[in-house]
């Protein structure tokens, strides 16, 4: 799975083989104390590769657009709403939909660490956990979208959600316009990982058509 | 802890990078350090505050220059040796040099699904919530040499509770060992200029989810 991108940084290259050294280590030390079952490992990153991802999210979002009760439903408890989905993976507690609408964009952040809907949107990207993105995404959100590609009308009001408790945020972007009749799974198909964490839109109804 | 892990409105980072098709992990360690953090946790070795707590632990030159998962592997290097589960010379021969210490359980494949979910942190409450939605409130000015869950950029701010979350446990507390000591959980919204000054962009609201220890009223 190394990619051959790291491998052009030299000080990507050493903290490869250094972290590949001590994570074996620590792995091999903590199993044969008997406390870790290394099979069980390899069951959990496969399901963090394959069951948990953004396309959860974009299920769910796809249904709020496509049936405004459950998007009532989804927005007053979001952990609910997700749990009558059936979704492979039970999505915890403290759950909240935040809605965007034409004056307003929603935008999600951990400043202190890397709190993150995974349940819905899978591990967070590099971009999320770093310094630029926790750093800005308070101060200067429009900045941020900037970087993104992203730019909102002048009046737009901005609002950042920092998740600094176990409460999790996911963003539900407006409809594009254009996709009236669609059904979920094509509907799904517009909702971008970045659109439901505010730092993008989902993409046109032109783009998938 | 006024560590450099609260970075909300620090400067000099530069711009975000977005990586195209990134992938979960870029390289395989990174999976088995992220799968080895969630089973030790699984087995109640520590709590997830403790685990935060730990990772803001590291040196701010440390912490600053090790990728992320780089971190959590030091973490749970320092972690495993301060409760006594692994010694260094253990960690430096990458092999089990002595007895193992009794754990309550062992996380098994079976445990698997139930890892997929995050735990409840919501608890009864011990008593009725302290602020009403709309209530203006203004965040305390602390600063705990130990793990908070109150940002830096937010404290001593006046804003408003938006909404009541329920009862949580609070993390300042499980993070020192000294209990769930559950808390009324708001968010709590700020205007950006109230946070940033006149310079702020004025359409710009910024919430927190502030614990109830994190509040007092605004007098009228």
């Amino acid at each position: 799975m190394a990619h051959d991108h790291d491998e052009d940084h030299h000080e990507h290259r050493s903290e490869l083989s250094e972290m590949q050294l001590r994570v074996r280590a620590l792995e091999t030390v903590l199993a044969e104390k008997g406390y870790l079952d290394p099979a069980a490992l390899d069951v959990m990153i496969e399901a963090f590769e394959t069951k948990i991802g953004p396309h959860n999210g974009a299920g769910v979002v796809a249904k709020a657009w496509a049936d405004p009760e459950f998007k009532r439903a989804l927005v007053e408890d979001a952990t609910k709403a997700v749990r009558s989905l059936g979704l492979i993976n039970r999505v915890g507690d403290h759950l909240i939909a935040v809605e965007n609408t034409p004056g307003l964009h929603n935008t999600i952040v951990c400043t202190l660490c890397s709190c993150y809907p995974w349940e819905v949107l899978g591990l967070p990207p590099v971009w999320y956990k770093s310094a630029p993105y926790r750093s800005r995404a308070v101060s200067d959100p429009r900045g941020v979208l900037a970087d993104f590609g992203l730019s909102l009308p002048a009046d737009t009001q901005i609002r950042v959600w920092d998740s600094t408790a176990e409460t999790r945020f996911i963003v539900v972007p407006m409809r594009p316009a254009g996709t009236e009749g669609w059904s979920e799974e094509k509907l799904a198909a517009l909702v971008t990982r970045d659109c439901m964490i505010g730092t993008g839109l989902p993409k046109n109804a032109a783009d998938v058509a | 802890m006024d560590g450099v892990h609260d970075m909300g409105g620090m400067h000099g980072f530069g711009k975000v990078e977005p990586e195209e098709n990134e992938p979960v992990f870029h390289a395989a360690w990174e999976g088995r350090c992220l799968a080895l953090n969630r089973a030790m946790g699984a087995i109640g070795a520590w709590t997830i505050d403790e685990g935060r707590a730990g990772i803001e632990a590291l040196r701010p030159d440390v912490y600053l220059s090790r990728s992320y998962y780089g971190k959590w592997a030091l973490r749970l290097e320092n972690m495993v040796i301060e409760r006594g589960l692994a010694e260094t010379d253990e960690l430096a021969a990458g092999h089990a040099l002595h007895a193992a210490k009794p754990l309550k359980r062992k996380l098994g494949i079976a445990d698997i699904p139930r890892t997929l979910t995050r735990g409840s942190f919501g608890r009864p409450a011990e008593a009725p919530a302290g602020f009403t939605v709309g209530e203006r409130v203004r965040t305390k000015n602390i600063h705990p040499p130990t793990h908070t869950r109150l940002p830096r950029y937010a404290r001593g701010h006046a804003g408003v509770i938006e909404a009541i979350r329920g009862c949580h446990v609070f993390p300042d507390s499980t993070a020192i060992g000294a209990g769930e000591n559950p808390q009324w959980l708001y968010t709590v919204l700020f205007e950006g200029r109230e946070l940033w000054g006149e310079a702020a962009d004025p359409t710009l609201k910024v919430s927190i989810e502030a614990f109830e220890a994190y509040l007092e009223p605004v007098e009228r």
